[in-house]
């Protein structure tokens, strides 16, 4: 079969090696071109002036004087992008982010843009446009979003399954779990309820969002764009735009950096509507500004956790409310955040209730296993508070606690195989764990989980006539997985991996990839890969055959070169994959395989973090002194690119868990979007992320892929909360511990002590 | 357009051109000399992706405007490599995956280069701070300072060995 999904256990000569990434010289150089690398002859600059209000409605765009000014080319306004969404909510929303209608629903909304000759008219352009605003109540802080009398973000907003005349900024409520919490917590000696917040935070890629656009008076059009997501960039602008989806090409330049968030539309369709206003390329490319007020950040949240234990540490009832903003549009992430919270965890009665919260704020895009890093910091906070009350090592009590194979998981299934086990029997082996901590210092750990996702897939590969190979997949390329997807074909075929070149295509090339999100790029594509690997060695028999004139059947495929097998045909030598290649133009022609395939079964993906950070008690400074990553990835298929991701995720983990936060003023407009204020950890700030490779195969796949690029963010908020509070002697229960935010819950511990002194002396 | 005129030498070629005044250095390099191996990833001298030496100082292009590199020498990633040779950085960023989207590669090259110029072995700590105006979000800085830290070794080896041959002639 070319395309069994079921795992086989095999030897490999080439997977789980080392070679250097083909896309590597270009990178060091500055040859590789990223979104604001391109150009067109004639192109245009574009620009967006954006709102900045909180919350406004939109009275009147006077453009008359910046489309007079010499050198612009086109201005447009909502009114140039007639809905076309045919009554698609979902559609409209992304539209209205775009480029703002009646109301501006965020400080940084779009309101208009400008394409000019150069940088310098734009900008007077844009200072020309005049916009009246009539300002109007906001909301930024979740909690205040949900009270009865909040300002209402999106009026047509409803709960769903709820009152339908009631205006609300609850989107969506979600709730998940089974058994009945209220007779488990009966049955507990003891119970731990604690509530926590975690403030916004954005992926911070360095790459900014750009793109190239051109878009004819005929409807055909290019769009050089940096993205996770080609094909849906391509399905979604000429959906907005009312394009023929054949007739856009989308072509994803490299990307650099997007953790999700370059998994939507930002400002891409503007850019194409302005290049067809003007009928000239428009290249738009955001500054770091744009990119902060008006690209997707992810939730700041809200989160109440309860646990129950019996004296013998048995979890006996769970229970979660996770309130997440979703921005000024409705998402899926307080849904994420109660299906995550409690997936680590093998229990009878558990419950959580996720909330979809409107607010003034940039639309909400998913960021490296969008929503579970904060569901895990609640959780696994209490399970550290819970594991202290029972008298038992945190360890021991989740390994007790721990999901395994066959346990009905939190959010509906029953889990295959898993890595949660096995991740948390490393950790208690590991030797960080029986390091001695100074002064000061305080050790705490974490586990995490993410779903992962493989979606719709194809590839094709073409064998040259030398016996070289063109790899050809659609999935984008955010962290070498063109290494990775050139050692399956080179493994399948039995050639070198230098002898495999691995290109992504565009929307042209190939039929649709889903966007390269869910941890889905080797997963999937490494699926696809095989199976035209497969089909392309199928066709490598039969014109070994058809040379050997034997029936095909006779013919088999080992180490790179076909075998007739038979005594009769012990005369007839081995056919090397380039002998078939160079013999193809009189065989019958081209030899190639390729697959499309929607790669379901993508393997749960389990992680256990160690940390270990050291407190200033006068600055409320920390240090992370030593980090060590364990997590299950199935089969790492190149370890450099695995490690990779575990510690990249680490360390986004603890930028958010120690600095990064928006600041929203009273105003309701950001206060910190730059790189300045918005503190990314650097250098200097880490020591060497340790990390610990599992490998528990995925059933569901070839090779035992799992997705790696995502799980390893969800366990660092919390496995530093708990380092962080064994160092101080308070429980973190905000997210980012940032100094002043740990000396005011150091000073408040102290006051609530001297207070019961006080109490107890009198 | 009312422009500065400018000659100056980028990467060892005498280039002239004429910008506005108020244009930065990593504009003019991006989109007027072809050069877009450095990158914009802030413009307000926080992230290090524009990095380049001028006169054999690491600045933040994005910093500098165009007019003031009259008469100076600029280098940036483009003139790392020596023909077809990659600088041992280069070669050690590669081979240790130093680089997952490699956005910030071009500017840690650059800072990188500067360090080892000034400090030919420097230690972790040297190494994290002399970079620790580069930003990058992918890999946790962890292959780049194993990176660097293996340059400076082949770098040490490279002059070692071009010593030993200076004192045979």
């Amino acid at each position: 079969m070319t395309s069994d999904t079921s795992y086989t256990d095999q030897e490999f000569s080439l997977i789980g090696t080392r070679p250097i990434r083909p896309d590597g010289v270009d990178k060091v150089t500055g040859r590789a071109r990223y979104g604001a690398d391109a150009s067109a002859p004639g192109q245009l600059v574009g620009l967006i002036l954006r709102s900045p209000h909180a919350h406004a409605k939109i009275k009147s765009i006077d453009t008359a004087k910046a489309e007079k000014l010499a050198g612009v080319k086109a201005v447009l306004t909502a009114a140039d992008l007639p809905d076309l969404t045919n009554g698609n909510r979902a559609s409209y929303d992304v539209l209205e982010n775009c480029m703002a209608r009646d109301r501006a629903l965020y400080d940084g909304h779009a309101v208009a843009a400008v394409a000019a000759i150069d940088e310098v008219t734009a900008r007077k352009a844009l200072k020309l446009i005049k916009v009246s605003y009539k300002k109007l109540p906001h909301v930024t802080d979740v909690d205040e979003a949900m009270k009865d009398n909040a300002p209402i973000v999106q009026p047509h907003v409803r709960t769903a399954g709820g009152d339908p005349d009631k205006q609300t900024n609850i989107a969506q409520v979600s709730t998940f779990g089974h058994g009945d919490v209220e007779a488990g917590f009966a049955k507990a000696d003891y119970i731990v309820e604690e509530s926590f917040k975690t403030e916004q935070t954005h992926q911070g890629y360095i790459e900014p969002h750009a793109c190239l656009a051109t878009l004819g008076p005929d409807g055909q059009g290019e769009l050089w764009v940096t993205t996770q997501g080609h094909y849906t960039f391509r399905n979604v602008c000429a959906e907005l735009l009312g394009l023929e989806v054949a007739k856009l090409k989308v072509t994803s330049s490299e990307i650099g950096g997007g953790f999700g968030g370059k998994t939507h539309v930002w400002m891409e369709p503007v850019a194409l509507a302005l290049s067809r206003k003007a009928n000239r390329p428009v290249k738009l490319v955001m500054s770091r500004e744009e990119v902060f007020r008006a690209s997707g950040p992810t939730s700041s949240t809200s989160v109440d956790v309860k646990l129950g234990a019996t004296r013998d540490g048995r979890i006996v009832a769970a229970t979660a409310t996770l309130r997440y903003q979703d921005g000024a549009f409705p998402g899926i992430w307080g849904m994420l955040g109660a299906m995550t919270s409690f997936a680590c965890y093998d229990l009878e009665n558990v419950k959580s209730v996720g909330y979809d919260v409107l607010v003034n704020r940039p639309k909400v895009a998913a960021y490296r296993a969008p929503s579970a890093p904060m569901a895990a910091f609640g959780v696994e906070s209490c399970v550290d508070l819970l594991a202290a009350k029972v008298g038992m090592d945190p360890v021991d009590f989740r390994l007790l606690n721990a999901a395994k194979e066959g346990t009905k998981a939190s959010y509906g299934p029953p889990y295959g195989p898993i890595g949660i086990g096995p991740t948390l029997e490393t950790v208690k082996k590991h030797p960080h764990m029986r390091a001695r901590l100074g002064k000061n210092q305080g050790r705490g750990m974490a586990c995490g989980f993410w779903f992962n996702f493989g979606g719709q897939t194809c590839c094709d590969l073409n064998i040259g006539v030398d016996g070289t190979v063109n790899l050809t997949v659609g999935t984008v390329d955010v962290g070498g997985s063109r290494a990775s997807l050139s050692l399956i074909a080179a493994e399948e075929l039995g050639i070198p991996y230098e002898s495999v070149k691995c290109t992504i295509g565009d929307t042209a090339s190939l039929g649709h990839n889903d966007t390269t999100e869910g941890s889905r790029g080797t997963f999937s594509s490494g699926m696809a890969t095989i199976f035209a690997a497969r089909n392309a060695i199928e066709e490598l028999k039969a014109r070994a055959a058809q040379t050997w004139e034997i029936n095909a059947k006779h013919v088999e495929w080992e180490n790179g070169q076909a075998i007739a097998k038979g005594i009769e045909h012990s005369n007839l030598g081995p056919l090397t994959l380039e002998e078939l290649a160079r013999k193809s133009p009189t065989t019958g022609g081209p030899i190639a395989g390729h697959n499309e395939v929607v790669a379901d079964g993508a393997g749960v993906s389990f992680a256990s973090h160690i940390c270990d950070v050291e407190v200033d008690p006068e600055t409320g400074s920390t240090k992370v002194l030593r980090y060590t990553v364990v997590q299950d990835a199935g089969k790492a298929i190149h370890p450099d690119y695995v490690e990779g991701q575990f510690q990249g995720g680490a360390v986004q983990g603890i930028g958010w868990a120690l600095n990064e936060e928006y600041i929203y003023g009273k105003d309701g407009r950001l206060q910190n979007p730059g790189f300045l204020d918005y503190r990314i950890p650097v250098c200097s700030d880490l020591p060497f992320i340790d990390t610990e490779i599992l490998e528990i195969p995925n059933p569901n796949h070839p090779y035992g892929i799992r997705g790696v690029g995502e799980t390893s963010i969800v366990p660092p908020l919390a496995a530093i909360a708990n380092a962080v509070s064994n160092a101080v002697g308070v429980r973190m229960r905000h997210i980012p511990m940032s100094p002043p935010r740990v000396l005011k819950a150091i000073k408040e511990a102290q006051m609530e002590e001297e207070a019961q002194q006080q109490v107890s002396a009198g | 357009m009312t422009g500065v005129h400018v000659s100056t030498t980028v990467n060892g070629d005498a280039v002239e051109f004429v910008c506005p005044g108020s244009e930065s250095l990593l504009d003019v390099l991006r989109n007027r000399l072809g050069l877009t191996g450095a990158k914009e990833g802030c413009g307000t001298g926080d992230c290090g992706a524009c990095s380049v030496t001028v006169d054999g100082q690491l600045v933040c292009s994005c910093l500098v405007l165009g007019a003031e590199v009259e008469g100076r020498e600029v280098t940036t990633v483009e003139g790392m490599a020596r023909g077809d040779e990659l600088h041992p950085l280069q070669r050690q960023f590669i081979e240790n995956a130093a680089l997952q989207c490699g956005i910030c590669t071009p500017g840690f090259l650059v800072a990188a280069k500067a360090l080892l110029d000034r400090n030919p072995s420097p230690n972790e700590e040297e190494i994290r701070y002399a970079l620790a105006g580069n930003l990058c979000r992918c890999t946790g800085y962890d292959k780049i300072v194993r990176a660097v830290n293996a340059a400076a070794k082949d770098l040490a080896r490279e002059a070692k060995r071009s010593g030993k041959k200076r004192k045979r002639a």
